[in-house]
């Protein structure tokens, strides 16, 4: 169960996706803040195939963070490399990965630009990367927002409408990009439950269109069984893979999926190893970073 | 028949609403109440027959009226507004123009800020008043020592507000619109420079409130009775040495009037800036 590398759940595009591709390996990040050193991140490697929905789990401030900003390019790592699809994102000659339209990032409290209407957010990567003329890339916001279901609150600012439309347009807002990857950071945390499946039963549905790669950090277990291909566990800091678990599960999923034996069973093997961790990290009382 | 009818109905609803607005209304009664309690105050010591500090002392609202109806036949009078309103406007405008791009600089690039922040913060907690006789020495006329205190007014206020908002933009915009593919232009244009637009506007709602003090103070120590032309600070000043005490009022008055005008101004102005925000 342990040794999976590529999503085995019956998937009828996943042939079809060869791009996506990241391959972690032996990364370190070693912060510094006011000349201590915290590893954050230790000697991790983790294989995520194309199209794969990756849910990264982990107690609070384990480096999970670290290793999203590393492949956004949002930081440096101290020695190891990333590659996507079979190019070097950051090594040892190159520790800051460019930021790239290829790698969107879905953010914890959200990120949509205040200032912008909904379908100005959206068409915002295709206007400043030049790939597409103001008029295109509204035309194709429109198309997108009216496909995710955001047809009535296209034309409204982000502070106008509810989270959950508001988080549904950030992931229109990453798609529009073609991205080979989407990072996913916490993006339904502090929603309430009802309207996370709401989020997740979207988000799958996107998921089942695009066959996007998706790597995904959350520390809600039930969230990442329910959406993941695998669950990465990790270790308390430095952040190690400590666990993964194989959802095979058959997609499409939907809510029913959540009573069931098979899922509960999954949910209680990742909590074991979570908590073990959980209890390290409580006990190493460290602050969180990122 | 019945559409013209919504129709007109709609047209009117603006002054409609407003004669039925509550909020409205307690204005006016809050207006009148302070007017009849000033009046029954200025009136008390011919009333009561005892001293009471402050009572008795101001002219009554009714001679303030009757005196404002006569000085609004003064040319004079006109003439000051017009003076110390292009005063403020000028200052003001200048210290946007100065302010904004200065504050943004500090904001976004760290070796500009090494170097300009430490003598702004030094001079910073000078009051502009005590430039005046600097400004005196410092331009030729009048007219621009006044301005330039003006200026100083709104100034310092416009930038601390420019880099403090420039500063508290959340990072997570900035990365957002990188990992999208924005070039540095696209960063400072699209994302700071309207993330900090709210901070810009409430720089320019407090430096248009200093502005007009400065520039009272300003007539009123320049005796701009010269070259430098009246104002409203030297109708004041030449009201008191004249011993008119209601057009004091008069004058006093004018400048609250000028002082809401210019910051309804600013707030009309910044509603239709930041559509996304309802902040005022």
């Amino acid at each position: 169960m342990n040794t999976a590398s590529a999503p085995s759940v019956p998937n009828p595009l996943a042939g079809a996706m060869t791009t996506g591709a990241i391959s972690i390996r032996n990364v370190t990040k070693v912060y510094d803040p006011g000349g201590v050193n915290v590893l954050a991140v230790e000697d991790c490697s983790l294989e995520i195939a194309p199209g794969e929905v990756c849910m990264i789990v982990g107690p609070s401030g384990c480096g999970k963070t670290t290793l999203l900003n590393a492949i956004a390019g949002f930081h440096s790592i101290t020695s190891g490399q990333i590659d996507l699809d079979g190019e070097m994102l950051c090594g040892p000659s190159k520790p800051l990965a460019d930021q790239g339209a290829d790698r969107v990032v879905v953010f914890q409290n959200g990120a949509l630009f205040p200032w912008k209407t909904l379908v100005d957010n959206v068409a915002y990567g295709p206007v400043v990367q030049g790939t597409m003329t103001k008029t295109e890339a509204r035309d194709k916001a429109v198309e997108m927002l009216v496909e995710a279901g955001l047809s009535n609150v296209a034309g409204k600012y982000p502070g106008e409408v509810s989270s959950g439309m508001a988080r549904r347009a950030e992931i229109v807002r990453a798609l529009i990009n073609n991205p080979k990857v989407l990072l996913l950071d916490e993006p339904y945390r502090a929603m309430d439950g009802l309207t996370k499946s709401i989020m997740h039963e979207s988000l799958l549905e996107v998921y089942d269109r695009t066959k996007v790669t998706i790597f995904f950090i959350t520390h809600d277990l039930e969230e990442a069984i329910f959406l993941g291909d695998r669950v990465i566990v990790m270790t308390t800091r430095p952040a190690r893979t400590k666990k993964i678990v194989d959802v095979k599960i058959e997609r499409p999923r939907d809510y029913r999926l959540l009573s069931s034996e098979e899922f509960r069973v999954l949910v209680e093997e990742t909590k074991e190893a979570v908590h073990e961790e959980a209890v390290k990290a409580f006990e190493a009382g460290e602050r969180e970073l990122a | 028949m019945a559409q013209a009818v919504v129709k007109t109905g709609k047209q009117k609803s603006k002054i409609v609403k407003l004669f039925f607005d509550l909020t409205f209304w307690r204005g006016v009664v809050a207006i009148i109440v302070f007017l009849v309690l000033w009046e029954i105050g200025a009136q008390a010591k011919n009333w009561f027959g005892f001293m009471v500090p402050f009572v008795g002392k101001v002219a009554p609202p009714t001679d303030v009226m009757v005196r404002w109806v006569e000085v609004a036949g003064w040319p004079g009078y006109w003439e000051s507004w017009y003076l110390s309103t292009g005063r403020v406007f000028l200052g003001f405008i200048a210290a946007q123009v100065v302010g904004i791009p200065f504050g943004l600089a500090m904001a976004v690039n760290k070796y500009f800020r090494g170097m300009f922040f430490p003598p702004f913060e030094i001079l910073r907690p000078i009051p502009p008043l005590a430039w005046v006789p600097a400004s005196i020495i410092f331009w030729p006329t009048t007219e621009l020592s006044i301005m330039f205190v003006t200026f100083l007014g709104a100034f310092y206020t416009i930038v601390i507000n420019v880099l403090g908002g420039a500063r508290s933009i959340d990072i997570q915009y900035l990365r957002a619109a990188q990992s999208m593919g924005a070039s540095q232009w696209d960063l400072f244009y699209k994302i700071i420079l309207p993330g900090t637009l709210p901070s810009i506007f409430v720089g320019a709602a407090v430096g248009m409130g200093i502005t007009w003090e400065v520039v009272l103070a300003g007539e009123m120590i320049s005796g701009g009775g010269q070259q430098g032309g009246g104002g409203l600070g030297f109708f004041i000043w030449s009201s008191y040495m004249g011993g008119v005490m209601d057009q004091v009022i008069v004058g006093m008055i004018s400048i609250g009037l000028a002082g809401y005008i210019s910051s309804s101004l600013i707030r009309y102005v910044g509603h239709a800036c930041m559509p996304w925000r309802r902040m005022f």
